[in-house]
């Protein structure tokens, strides 16, 4: 064998344990998902192997779908503006902090020492009727009984805000120490205050990483089911939450394939045109 | 005559031949990998031929599991050295889809809620044939909880009862008074007097259940099906949340996040051991059930059997049942069941739980797939 042809195959050789892995791990099971999708469920619970569009016909054309789709997607927005609204400032404080920022960023990671489900539960804790924000306001006589403050939509916001928020944290953290301080000197230098100099210099050098940092909450918040499950009333389902019911509680499985791949399909949409219009590389920079 | 070589010798002999220089180093590598190969792929089937070790056990987690193990399964193991890894489940409906998933063996006994369930694993070939004789002390359970399970698999067993109990109405007392749950029975639970204070379990069983009672229908023929789907759209409209497991009912009713829900019977008796003031009641036609130990077909039979037996015997099954707040599937009439027993709810001394409502499971199973799919948009808000 040449030089050239061994050159050329190591690469592949390397990267074939990481290429095996997405193949047997992502792929096929995602072509399942996909052949399961055209299948239908029998009445006993049983699965009719076929090619059948019922389906994919339900999913796309029944209203429920859509509303609930919609709704997801608006949760998911919300979440992500409030994030970045909270992330920034933050941000912003590390990265400019002249303390100690590895340890600054250690606190940020130390949530994710701990179960996502603990962490969510914890808001009962603090919420509830019994929890310390009740008692708090009870104790100092702001009002006589205990405030519903949870089982809504607000406080699925407030438990995606509090699992999403070091994402849009660390990527805009990324971003703004990619940003040479001497540029904001610079600004200063011509005249420009320092809130100008924010405006038009820091602020647009730093989108990428807000829009990446963006991108991360959005797509993790459409595609959760436990936070709505815990901190929801009764109305509050997010798309996710279909799918695991048709799976799990229906024993739909091919309707619940067509469901989850409805599901992938937007959100890898709304992936595509971030990639077309700002790239992958912050993202990488962000989670890296 | 030829000496049959084992695999160690064969791979003795083929590192000799690569030491000596017969072999070259990839053919050495490629055979010792066809050898790994091969050895891997036999390896289950041979393991299907030994001797059990484990007994997988899934089950409803909390305090039943808790019974369970500390009573049963770990007794189990120190006298027979079979260990049993028990995991748990929020629901029948989450827990046969993990079956679905998974491959014959992988999931041993379930402890299955109601004689629909059993159906349903019937109907999509998850039943087993259980030896009756390896299980002698089945002879303490009472006949008729049985005989249904008969019926539906044609007169084989898949499962053994164990317990029953019910799916009641459970109330904080310091806003609902004893007199006023009596009154207001399944009603209570669509009252708007206590809008944000009533919750529910997430089943559409449960909650078509308890329609029926609000509407003055037979849970087991609802008539107006119209007016049914109503009263569970009038209970999502007046309730907080609904719950999704054991610990999440004790957790709303104990931190008084709600005042009133349906309840297991058991989950509320350990609310009331724990010292809450909560009180239960079982409204005319309320929810009554019979829980089993289901084995899955694949399961290693003979380790299973003798499992279920041990469970069985009258001091493991009371033990258990005075731990979980269940009263056991033993015959009052031929055990004697202890003083605690006798005060659990839905407790039926005559052994013939004449007292209790039953699901059918013809008739449930049959509207599954709507009443299950049409509570999700319920719930909703459709």
């Amino acid at each position: 064998m040449s030089v050239e042809a061994r050159e050329a195959r190591q690469p592949w050789i390397l990267l074939a344990p990481a290429l095996s892995a997405v193949t047997l791990l992502l792929f096929v099971p995602l072509l399942f998902i996909l052949v399961y999708s055209f299948w239908l469920r029998t009445a006993t619970g049983a699965d009719q192997p076929g090619f059948f569009l019922d389906n994919w016909r339900e999913a796309l054309t029944d209203p429920f779908y859509r509303d609930i789709l919609l709704s997801t997607l608006r949760i998911a927005a919300i979440t992500t503006a409030v994030c970045a609204l909270m992330g920034y400032p933050t941000a912003y404080f590390i990265a400019r902090s002249r303390g100690d920022k590895l340890l600054m960023v250690l606190l940020l990671m130390l949530p994710f020492w701990i179960s996502y489900i603990i962490r969510t539960m914890s808001w009962i804790n603090i919420l509830g009727a019994s929890g310390a924000a009740n008692a708090a306001l009870m104790a100092l006589g702001v009002v006589s009984e205990p405030v519903n403050m949870l089982y809504n939509e607000a406080a699925v916001i407030l438990g995606l805000t509090h699992y999403l928020l070091p994402f849009m944290i660390l990527n805009v953290f990324v971003s703004l120490e990619g940003i040479d301080a001497n540029v904001e000197a610079a600004a200063n230098s011509l005249g420009a205050t320092r809130w100008q100099s924010f405006l038009e210099v820091t602020l647009p050098l730093s989108l990428p990483g807000l829009a990446a940092g963006g991108l991360l909450c959005f797509v993790l918040g459409a595609g959760t089911y436990i936070t709505p499950l815990i901190l929801g009333g009764p109305r509050d389902a997010m798309f996710a939450n279909l799918v695991f019911e048709a799976i799990i509680t229906q024993l739909n499985w091919p309707l619940g394939s067509a469901l989850s791949l409805m599901l992938l399909l937007v959100l890898g949409a709304l992936v595509a045109i971030y990639n077309r219009y700002l790239g992958m590389t912050q993202l990488m920079k962000g989670l890296g | 005559m030829t000496r049959k070589m084992n695999a160690v010798a064969r791979c003795e002999r083929l590192r000799e031949r690569y030491m000596n220089g017969d072999l070259d180093r990839r053919s050495f590598l490629g055979l010792l990998g066809a050898a790994g190969a091969a050895c891997g792929l036999a390896t289950p089937y041979r393991a299907l031929a030994k001797e059990v070790t484990h007994i997988r056990f899934d089950g409803w987690g909390g305090v039943v599991s808790e019974a369970l193990r500390k009573h049963a399964f770990d007794p189990f193991e120190a006298a027979t050295g079979i260990k049993v890894v028990d995991g748990t489940f929020g629901g029948g409906d989450e827990y046969l889809s993990r079956v679905k998933a998974s491959q014959p063996g992988e999931y041993n006994i379930a402890h299955l809620s109601g004689v629909f369930d059993y159906a349903r694993y019937h109907n999509l070939g998850l039943t087993s044939e259980l030896n009756e004789k390896n299980i002698p002390n089945l002879q303490y359970v009472i006949p008729k909880l049985i005989d249904v399970f008969r019926k539906v698999s044609g007169g084989a067993l898949s499962c053994v009862p164990y317990d029953y109990g019910t799916t009641g109405i459970a109330y904080n007392r310091a806003h609902i008074s004893d007199d006023e749950a009596k009154v207001k029975g399944a009603k209570l639970l669509i009252d708007p007097a206590h809008k944000g204070k009533i919750s529910g379990w997430a089943d559409w069983r449960t909650r078509m259940w308890y329609a029926a009672l609000q509407t003055g229908q037979d849970p087991n023929g609802i008539v107006d099906e119209d007016a049914a789907w109503d009263a569970v759209r009038a209970h999502r409209d007046l309730a907080l949340k609904y719950w999704n497991s054991g610990a999440e009912l004790m957790s709303l009713l104990a931190e008084g996040e709600v005042h009133v829900t349906e309840g297991w019977s058991g989950r509320i008796y350990a609310l009331q051991e724990q010292g809450h003031d909560i009180g239960y009641i079982d409204p005319p036609n309320g929810f009554g059930w019979q829980e089993c130990m289901f084995v899955i077909k694949g399961s290693p039979m003979e380790a299973c059997e003798e499992l279920l037996n041990f469970m069985l015997a009258p001091e493991t099954a009371i033990a258990v049942a005075e731990a979980q707040n269940y009263p056991p599937a033993l015959d009052p009439t031929k055990v004697d069941l202890g003083p605690k027993i006798p005060t659990l709810p839905a407790f039926d001394p005559s052994g013939t739980l004449a007292g209790l409502t039953f699901a059918d499971p013809a008739y449930w199973n049959s509207r599954e797939a709507a009443w299950s799919k049409t509570f999700g948009r319920v719930q909703r808000g459709y």
